[in-house]
């Protein structure tokens, strides 16, 4: 554990916890029939800010902002806790970066996460001058292979595979080595979900073993071997895998739908945070709070969605998340 | 050497390991406090009791040098300098307990503060709940100190 106190942090963070969404808000957001009035009724329980127009993309990145930005300023110098949260986007960025690099005109709008560690101009910048050296050391062998995977094959997906599997393979071992709880809780549990989440994808399809074994994180409470031989056998099989490990919730989740399934990926991920509600003296809450944001965000987009959508009420139930609090 | 060394000692000990507790305390749960004011300055006076709960383990220690000093002669006059060495060694022992249980327990008062303001963040209305937390850990305070004033008054 850190010897840096947190005890500042996380009471300011259980202020905010009073203002994440329950189940009954969303509850409560659900009953609202329209889509301008899910847009009011997010706005008045204080999503976005005064000058934040009443549409929906700018409510939510501007939520996600000030997640992230409370979260940043409260772990100010902390990098073994930011980073580990970061290596999505920063790995998101490297993806974007070697396709607009090489198809330049193909990838427009905002592509990049700005508020990490390398932005979209620095990351096109490397991949441009193939400065390897100037990413993070996990990063490297990783990126040069993906990059000249790309330029020789110009399999997109190859490419995003590869450097999906690197920051997999970054999160856990980051995990490993943590001091922190919270992060080896959250690296386990999302290394182990997203392996799930690609034999289930590679089994739709149909790829080879070769596929899937180069995809597949290794991680300790899966074996990675077995998942991709069952993902070959079909659902049945990754079913009656899981169903003997900790996941056994995934395999039910599964032989529901696929939406059910998606459903349980995010559950599963705040079901692993859900202890760090009564720690007080760790960065454990801030995580978590941080991860309740997102899974919040992420439910309260599908309900806009599915309102824009007319989606009926039993397709939007089986999408929404749990909430944290 | 004159037991009044001794005595002395004892109420350093009983003013400054107390008094070191109720600050580190103070200072743990002010943390917490302020963090939940940052973000809800309403709930300021209920978090600030909870903040002053490990206050109190500083009070009984200079409540306890007082007394020490006082029977030692230190504050009417009429100190005796040539107190035997045994006597002092007495005032010494009396003065231990609230020094060392004054000490740990602020510590951990503060601690169990700073996890009841959390309380506090999330459910205001479960405040009186909250400060029974705290409130449970000044019980072994009051105990000690009941021994050293019992010790001290008994010289």
């Amino acid at each position: 554990m850190s010897d840096r106190s947190y005890t500042y942090a996380v009471a300011r963070i259980r202020a905010l916890e009073s203002g994440l969404f329950t189940t009954a808000l969303i509850e409560q957001l659900l009953g609202v029939r329209t889509y301008e009035g899910c847009l009011r009724f997010l706005a008045e329980h204080g999503w976005g800010d005064a000058d934040t127009p009443l549409e929906a993309g700018a409510m939510l990145e501007r939520e996600r902002q000030k997640a992230w930005g409370t979260v940043r300023e409260l772990l100010k110098g902390d990098d073994e806790v930011l980073s580990v949260l970061l290596y999505r986007d920063l790995y998101h960025n490297l993806k974007a970066a070697i396709k607009k690099t090489r198809d330049p005109g193909k990838h427009t709008g905002r592509i990049y996460y700005e508020d990490c560690e390398i932005d979209g101009r620095q990351m096109e910048q490397i991949v441009a001058d193939r400065d390897w050296q100037a990413l993070p050391a996990h990063m490297r062998r990783a990126a040069q292979e993906a990059f000249e995977t790309f330029c020789h094959t110009g399999d997109g997906q190859l490419c995003d595979m590869m450097l999906d599997r690197a920051a997999l393979e970054a999160i856990g071992e980051a995990g490993e080595h943590s001091r922190e709880p919270v992060i080896r809780d959250y690296a386990e549990s999302m290394v182990a979900v997203a392996d799930i989440k690609i034999a289930v994808r590679c089994h739709e399809t149909g790829k080879s073993l070769e596929f899937l074994r180069r995809a597949l994180a290794p991680c300790r409470s899966l074996s990675t071997d077995r998942l991709a031989a069952a993902a070959l056998n079909g659902t049945d099989a990754i079913c009656g895998y899981l169903e003997g490990t900790a996941y056994a919730g995934g395999a039910q989740a599964l032989r529901e739908s696929p939406s059910a399934f998606e459903r349980w990926c995010d559950n599963r991920l705040i079901e692993t945070m859900r202890p760090q509600k009564y720690h007080a003296f760790t960065a454990g809450p801030l995580v978590a709070y941080l991860l309740a944001r997102e899974n919040e965000i992420k439910t309260v987009r599908m309900i806009l969605t599915a309102r824009l959508n007319g989606l009926s009420e039993p397709q939007i139930r089986e999408r929404i998340r749990e909430m944290y609090v | 050497m004159s037991g009044v060394v001794f005595a002395l000692l004892g109420v350093a000990i009983a003013a400054g390991l107390a008094g070191t507790g109720s600050a580190m305390g103070v200072g743990i749960a002010g943390q917490a406090a302020a963090g939940v004011v940052t973000e809800d300055p309403n709930k300021f006076a209920k978090v600030l009791l909870l903040q002053l709960l490990p206050g109190t383990q500083g009070i009984y220690g200079l409540l306890v040098g007082f007394i020490a000093l006082s029977k030692i002669g230190l504050l009417g006059g009429g100190i005796n300098w040539d107190m035997p060495v045994a006597e002092g060694l007495l005032y010494l022992m009396g003065c231990l307990p609230i020094g060392i249980v004054g000490l740990l327990s602020a510590i951990a008062q503060g601690k169990t503060s700073a996890a009841s303001i959390g309380i506090v963040a999330r459910k205001p209305e479960q405040f009186g709940k909250a400060m029974l937390f705290p409130a449970m850990v000044e019980t072994y305070a009051i105990l000690a100190l009941l021994v050293s004033i019992l010790a001290i008054n008994a010289l």
